[in-house]
């Protein structure tokens, strides 16, 4: 199954290109259903892949396919070829699994859309993308699916283009991404520089080559990319935006996939930031910072997809705190699990902006638990996972993190613990408010903050109710997986984790930090103890009245008021120079001066002017008569001579 | 003469100059409204068949000028009718194929077709013979030659400023133009002087020593011609008003090829004449180069009309292709090669869409059109991926040029080409907020009636959006024929100068004192396994392929192959 690896990507490609062609034709429902088929075949072939790749013995678990060369000029070399290897096995098995039950759930979240193929054209296209991006064996071709996924991501994002706010969100998403991919650019010139190659396993054998200080250089430029990528601190406010997009789109690409991008890369280049430490506890201190700021904001949004939005920012810093740690095992556990509960939050919300005609303000929600029994039951598991409350996965994922970190950056740790504190609080906030207290979506019937869907659903009255089966079947095996998914890593195995299968890819660059079994108690307790308090003082203080002013700062639900800070610093700066450039310098310094120039030969050429006509067109036309002369000459010499 | 092999490049040049003769010829009245336009797109067609017979016959991995033909013409003056192609000028000719029935077919002319059609007809001509003249007196003249066709395009079918726009365009170019001509005439007597023969001929010309400041100096005279052209900053000001007054066939024309003679004239003529002068002004354009790109892209950002937004952007476009040129890499250089390729393919797509918007809704000013995406589905997605390929999005061929030029300026002139990526991230902004005036948003009822593509502009545009995915995924083939002369070109203003690109810029097989690349790869495979983590799950799969690197043509490369690492030999 190993030389069929590249049909992992050409399945949902194959399934893009029949979308693009037929997606019309097909129409809804059957367009879903045929884009859900490519994506779950590719989730199939994945397996069959893992299969194979586990008969390998685990010392040279790599393989890759090379298809075609991309770029050959001079020096410069970089090919097609995909790599299969435990980490991005990893990588592919969850986001084919993820995407396949993604797009289950949205052929009926999408329903009546009147663009429903257009959705599933882009999600087919984002999952290919996804994959290119972590199949690649070289910087380049990663860069092609990072930038892949980015431009999906800004299709979905404005899916409903006809609202202005989903349009600028989409645009806002990009451009935010693109600050960071000039970074990663960079980062790619520099490797050439030094390395001649972009090409992984080159790369990483030459290490000692490129020089300390360039190695730290290039760790720090590509973390630049992860920073946008994965919303980190300062580029973080685009993933608050990006809920404009239909909630499957938040769930599978600003929270499960997409985003964790950035971690991916970190992982993937862990030679590099071994190898400079530096740039390691940068990435581990934005990531700790991430967490923290992140978490303050979550505890203080109305609308339910902006929690969930802040909170994936939030997890994200975790990844990349457990990256900067060296505990890269901890950041792909965490993915996996924020992937398991994150998703099963967002489409849980789903299916109460769903269930609620569209309202995604958690004050005008309340005492869902009575009428969406399964969403609820779901939801709540979701959320004491992510809370880390033992023995769900959220618990084992996030305390291997802060372990980690514990024993390296004990600081970091510190501010780890503050978020947890923090995680469990907007969680259980958002869980009570929308799903505890009083039916207060009686009184406010019509559209809440930012409706959801623009077209197809008519809103008609009716109390709220459960979602259809396409919706539900994803919402249960997300939930088993986000209850029992800390099988993966339990630390009881005899022979290691599960999870310890992707630990050759890393080798001696995982950092181990030889904690005693008493350490590891203590810890995990201290874990449990601050998720229990977490959530009983959120439930306590929201699942009763939903109104506490003090408790939710203008400073917190403006997000430390980044976006003011961007505007203030670079967007209004900004179109002011644009404005002056074009009417300013350039019509009135740059043209001024060519038209002062032309009227300046204008007045001393007066005497000339006299002797020759004066007129463009009389010069066009002997020029051309000049050279269709010359031309003809020319041609009666060739048929002379 | 006995054995004349065909004279294809001849024949190239003159086939649309007769076609444009014969349109204007044929009278008006005698014949069907439509002939006028069948004939010059059949001529345009013939033209382009010829084209891609040329690039059959081309020789992969011959550096030099191919299917030359050389005349004595006026032997008194030295000068020849003296045509070659090389792989520099190879995808400029097959471009100009491209695009100029592609603009026949897609804008057509409101009144006057025979007019249109024949100075049309003409303008490929001169763009052709411009790209392979290798005698600089012939160049000069179809260089000229181009100015009329493009003059008489926007004067006579532009829009309401098209008499202001056509007269600066031709004032500008053409004093430009004066410089050159003197520049050309004093490189020949200059050689005179040293030979003893009097000759245009640009590989003779080659060997003409001069001095550190005649060197700049001519350069300098050169330049300002094809700084005007192409155009650079701070020469650009003509473009945006012709740009947007002329026709939407005439825009597409005059920026995705005419403009290309600017930055293929430094290409060509600078670096070869005047090596030593582009070392010492190597910064000067690289500056002007990074200027053009990020000024280009803050000036496109405040403009409120579609067209306005893709000239400046055109001018940031052209300072990627300068940057490219003047970092003397291979990469760079090649970059700047296929990025006015790639140039040229997308901006006539842009002006091609935003013609059919004009031509349905009479404005391209992004306040009066919203929405469009809704009633116009098909012509928003277009656009949408030609604007993501302008942007520089992977898989889509604006990339590989940038990606290129950038990459290759960062070997030699690592901070010209860290800030020139920023202007990739302005790139997105006014694309994208262009975009989104004109496309997205709730569309008024006026816009609602806009009606989509209809089947034959999907036909017209259709080959463009193929080039610009087909050159994103596979440019090998291009790449592998640019190369070999770029390489060559690069190697020469060196020599002049005494110094060497980068080793990393270089292939394997040509980098000095390396041994092989047979020994390079060996170390790196063994040191692959040696140093990479514990298992060493990674060897030097690549490295493998690092050897193989022949320029192997269309086909090669296309097996998928696969490779286990190290297990083999553990």
């Amino acid at each position: 199954m190993l030389h069929v690896t590249a049909l992992i990507i050409l399945l949902p490609l194959v399934g893009f290109a029949v979308q693009l062609f037929f997606g019309r034709r097909l129409a809804d429902p059957l367009a879903g259903a045929v884009a859900t088929i490519f994506v779950a075949a590719s989730f199939v072939v994945a397996v069959g892949v893992f299969v194979d790749l586990l008969g390998v013995h685990a010392a040279v678990r790599s393989f890759t396919q090379v298809l075609w060369t991309w770029l050959p000029v001079g020096g410069l070399h970089v090919d097609i070829g995909f790599t299969v290897d435990p980490l991005s096995m990893t990588m592919v098995l969850f986001v084919t699994g993820i995407s396949a039950l993604i797009h289950l759930y949205s052929i009926s979240y999408m329903r009546g859309d009147k663009d429903f193929p257009k959705f599933f054209l882009y999600l087919n296209l984002f999952v290919a993308s996804m994959l290119i991006l972590v199949l690649a064996d070289n910087l380049l071709l990663t860069f092609v699916g990072w930038e892949g996924v980015g431009t999906c991501s800004y299709w979905l994002i404005s899916f409903w283009f006809t609202r202005d706010s989903a349009a600028s969100a989409g645009k806002k998403a990009f451009v935010y991404n693109r600050i960071g991919d000039a970074g990663f650019l960079v980062a790619m010139f520099l490797t050439f520089e030094k390395v001649g190659s972009l090409n992984y396993s080159v790369i990483f054998s030459h290490l000692h080559e490129i020089g300390s200080g360039n190695i730290t250089a290039i760790a720090l430029l590509l973390f630049v990319g992860a920073v946008g990528k994965s919303a980190q601190i300062p580029l973080f406010p685009w993933l608050a935006d990006a809920m404009e997009g239909p909630t499957p789109v938040s769930a599978l690409i600003h929270a499960a996939t997409m985003v964790t991008a950035g971690v991916y890369l970190m992982c993937r280049i862990n030679p590099l930031l071994h190898a400079a430490p530096d740039a390691s506890l940068t990435v581990a201190s934005v990531g700790a910072a991430t967490a923290l700021v992140a978490g303050t904001i979550a505890a203080t949004q109305q609308d339910i997809k902006k929690v969930l939005a802040f909170s994936t920012v939030s997890q994200l810093g975790y990844m990349m705190l457990a990256v900067g740690t060296g505990a890269y095992e901890a950041a792909i556990f965490l993915m996996i699990a924020h992937a398991f509960y994150k998703g099963l939050l967002f489409l849980g919300a789903g299916s109460v902006i769903h269930g609620l005609h569209d309202n995604q303000d958690l004050k005008r929600m309340g005492n869902l638990r009575r009428y969406m029994k399964l969403t609820f039951w779901t939801f709540l598991v979701a959320t004491l996972a992510i809370a880390a409350v033992p023995p769900l996965v959220g618990f084992w994922a996030k305390g291997d993190v802060l372990d980690a970190a514990y024993a390296r950056y004990p600081v970091l740790w510190v501010v780890g613990i503050i978020a947890a504190l923090f995680t469990a609080y907007y969680i259980t906030r958002l869980t009570a408010l929308a799903f505890f207290g009083e039916d207060r979506w009686r009184d406010h019937r019509p559209h809440g903050v930012g409706s959801d869907v623009a077209g197809g659903h008519d809103a008609a009255a009716g109390p709220p109710h459960e979602s259809p089966w396409p919706m539900t079947v994803p919402l249960v095996v997300l939930a088993a997986c986000a209850f029992f998914g800390g099988v993966l890593s339990l630390p009881w195995y005899a022979k290691g984790t599960l999870l310890q299968w992707v630990d050759p890819v890393f080798g001696a660059n995982l950092y181990n930090a030889h904690q005693s079994a008493g350490m590891l108690w203590t810890l995990g307790v201290v874990d449990a103890v601050v998720a229990v308090i977490g959530v009983t003082v959120a439930y306590r203080i929201w699942a009763t009245r939903s109104e506490h002013p003090q408790l939710e700062p203008a400073f917190l639900q403006k997000a430390w008021y980044i976006n003011e800070a961007f505007d203030f610093a670079i967007g209004r700066p900004g179109t002011r120079l644009a404005a002056f450039t074009a009417t300013v310098v350039d019509n009135r310094v740059i043209d001024g001066a060519v038209n002062g120039v032309a009227a300046l030969v204008r007045g001393t050429g007066g005497a000339l002017r006299r002797v020759q006509s004066g007129y463009v067109r009389n010069y066009a036309l002997a020029i051309t008569v000049g050279i269709v002369a010359l031309l003809g000459f020319m041609v009666t010499r060739l048929w002379w001579s | 003469m006995s054995h004349t092999p065909f004279p294809f490049l001849t024949v190239l040049v003159l086939l649309p100059a007769a076609g444009a003769v014969v349109v204007a010829a044929v009278p008006r009245e005698r014949v069907a409204r439509w002939f006028h336009e069948a004939l010059g797109v059949t001529v345009a067609m013939a033209t382009l068949a010829l084209a891609v017979t040329i690039a059959v016959r081309f020789k992969v991995a011959d550096a030099g000028y191919q299917m030359t033909s050389n005349h004595v013409w006026a032997k008194v003056l030295g000068i020849h009718w003296f045509l070659g192609i090389d792989g520099i000028s190879l995808f400029l000719v097959l471009m100009a194929a491209v695009l100029f029935p592609i603009a026949l077919l897609g804008a057509r002319a409101r009144r006057d077709p025979r007019s249109f059609v024949a100075w049309v007809l003409l303008l490929e001509a001169a763009c052709l013979g411009s790209f392979v003249s290798l005698d600089l007196v012939l160049f000069f003249l179809f260089f000229e030659l181009t100015l009329v066709p493009a003059y008489f395009v926007i004067g006579g079918w532009g829009s309401a400023r098209r008499g202001y726009a056509a007269i600066k365009f031709f004032v500008y170019t053409f004093a430009g133009s004066a410089f050159l001509l003197v520049g050309i005439i004093a490189v020949a007597f200059i050689h005179q002087a040293q030979t003893g023969v009097l000759t245009f001929e640009l590989p003779a010309l080659m060997h003409t020593h001069l001095s550190g400041t005649a060197g700049v100096v001519l350069f300098l005279a050169f330049t300002s011609a094809f700084a005007v052209k192409a155009p650079i900053f701070p020469f650009h000001t003509w473009s945006p008003d012709a740009y947007a007054e002329a026709p939407a066939g005439g825009s597409a024309l005059i920026a995705g090829v005419m403009a290309k003679l600017g930055t293929y004239g430094i290409i060509r003529f600078d670096l070869n004449l005047f090596p030593q002068a582009t070392h010492t002004l190597a910064p000067l354009m690289l500056t002007l180069g990074v200027i053009g790109i990020l000024y280009g892209a803050v000036v496109a950002c405040a403009q409120r009309d579609l067209k306005r937004v893709v000239a400046y952007s055109s001018l940031a476009q052209m300072g990627f292709i300068l940057l490219g040129t003047f970092a003397l890499t291979t990469q760079g250089l090649t970059g700047g090669v296929i990025m006015m390729l790639n140039h040229g393919l997308i901006i006539a797509a842009l002006f091609l869409l935003i013609g059919w918007i004009v031509e349905r809704r009479k404005t391209d000013k992004v306040s009066g059109l919203k929405g469009l995406q809704a009633p116009a589905p098909i012509l928003a997605g277009v656009f949408t991926l030609v604007m993501l390929a302008s942007i520089g999005v992977p898989g889509l061929n604006g990339f590989i040029g940038e990606f290129l030029v950038l990459s290759g300026t960062f070997l030699t002139h690592r901070w010209w080409a860290v800030v020139a990526t920023g202007g990739v991230v302005i790139a997105a902004i006014y694309l994208l907020w262009a975009y989104q005036q004109v496309f997205h948003g709730t569309p008024t009822e006026e816009d609602t009636k806009t009606r989509d593509l209809v089947w034959h502009e999907r036909l017209v545009i259709a080959p463009l959006v193929i080039f610009i995915v087909f050159l994103g995924v596979y440019p090998k083939p291009v790449l592998d024929r640019i190369t070999p002369s770029v390489d060559r070109l690069v190697a020469r203003v060196d020599r002049a100068d005494g110094t060497r690109q980068p080793a990393v810029a270089l292939s394997h097989h040509s980098r000095p004192g390396a041994g092989n690349a047979a020994t390079r790869t060996t170390a790196a495979t063994s040191t692959n396994a040696a140093t990479t983590r514990a298992g060493g799950t990674y060897t030097g799969v690549t490295a493998v392929m690092f050897a193989f690197a022949p320029a192997d043509g269309v086909t090669a490369g296309t097996t998928p192959t696969g490779t286990f690492s190290g297990g083999g030999t553990r």
